[in-house]
């Protein structure tokens, strides 16, 4: 059989051709084929919150509190080493640059304060291992698995929403919920606006805990909860000026 | 050859080294794999027992990313249709509920200590 020059590069290029269609029609085989979401799941184009401040009662906020740390297996320790995902703070620590010592009332009323979710997170540009991300739905999360404890997203969060595992937190847990992972020493940790309860077609823990004084729901659409308080009242968010674009609002 | 007095005898030195862990362990006992007790109220596991032995800690990383990053929650078992949630707490250790004889027993037998219960809890709560 003869062959020419001419004929062995249309065969190449027919096989190339031909190997390169092949791989995408014998499969739509990609590795996540199998892998499915809830039904159930709820979604959002950004998530957000509000925390109206005048039903901040303590009974409110030590529910909220209560509601979230155990879900979480988030341990109480001591002051330096405290591990926190929603904790109170006065209102002059949240807002000290609108403080001012005539202040009605407010400048040491507590106020619940957690991780912003921000549309623009430092935290996550500065991860060197990509353990902090932010996912479609605007949640800021943290992978455990991935996290090195090099605590640059510490030093990079202006609103101090994480805290670092100096010890085994197992060592300051009195009871743990099976459901929910503890974490290790040497990994940071923060407040994730229950993204597992949300994929699973529940309101995070500490809105179900605050008799109506936390709101959640999507900024982009109108019709959500967290817009029509926003259309309401006057609200506030923490350290605007920096660009982070926080997605807590605290309604006044 | 040049030096062969001292060359020979460090080949010959070398070669031993190398095969010492064979020559070392001759009459030992042979490896043994590891009896596991198995849930009994259950005919198979996710996939094929062959699969599951040989890629269970691939499959695993693989479900933490699809899991954590991707939002997925769902497996579909390509063993039998089934779904199942993608946890290693809520799936695997629902029917291999003690892990002392099961995840254990192979780990300890071939000294792997992975430390996913560093973080997870394993049935039954921690001590």
């Amino acid at each position: 059989m003869k062959s020419s020059r001419r004929k062995f590069i249309k065969m190449a290029g027919f096989a190339a051709l031909g190997w390169s269609i092949c791989p995408s029609l014998a499969g739509a085989r990609n590795p996540n084929s199998r892998y499915f979401v809830e039904a159930e799941r709820l979604t959002a184009q950004q998530w957000a919150m509000t925390i109206d401040t005048r039903m901040l009662t303590p009974e409110v906020i030590d529910a909220a509190i209560d509601a979230c740390h155990s879900l979480h297996n988030v341990p109480e320790i001591e002051p330096h080493q405290n591990i926190k995902w929603i904790w109170t703070e006065p209102f002059e620590n949240l807002f000290y640059d609108q403080s001012h010592p005539h202040l009605a009332d407010a400048a040491g009323k507590q106020f619940l304060t957690l991780c912003n979710h921000c549309e623009n997170p430092p935290c996550v540009r500065v991860c060197p291992t990509k353990a902090t991300f932010r996912r479609t739905d605007g949640i800021v999360l943290m992978d455990f698995h991935r996290c090195i404890g090099c605590r640059f997203c510490m030093a990079g969060c202006p609103f101090g929403a994480r805290s670092f595992n100096f010890s085994d937190p197992r060592l300051h847990l009195e009871t743990i919920d099976p459901e929910y992972p503890t974490r290790t020493m040497g990994v940071v940790e923060k407040c994730e606006f229950c993204s597992h309860l949300l994929d699973k077609g529940q309101m995070p823990a500490c809105v179900e805990a605050s008799d109506g004084a936390l709101l959640f729901g999507d900024l982009n659409d109108p019709g959500s909860d967290v817009r029509r308080a926003l259309s309401e009242r006057y609200s506030l968010v923490r350290k605007p000026k920096l660009g982070t674009g926080p997605k807590v609002f605290y309604l006044i | 050859m040049y030096h062969s007095k001292k060359i020979i005898p460090g080949l010959i030195i070398f070669f031993l080294f190398m095969t010492f862990p064979f020559w070392f362990n001759i009459g030992g006992e042979a490896y043994v794999t590891p009896e596991l007790v198995l849930p009994e109220d259950h005919e198979n596991c996710i996939e094929s027992v062959e699969f599951i032995r040989a890629e269970h800690m691939t499959i695993l990383d693989q479900w933490r990313d699809a899991y954590v990053r991707d939002g997925y929650g769902l497996y579909e078992s390509s063993l039998t249709g089934e779904m199942y949630a993608m946890s290693l707490t809520k799936t695997c250790m629902d029917c291999h509920d003690d892990k002392e004889q099961f995840c254990d027993r192979c780990h300890d037998s071939v000294s792997v200590s992975p430390y996913c219960w560093a973080c997870h809890i394993e049935p039954e709560g921690v001590e």
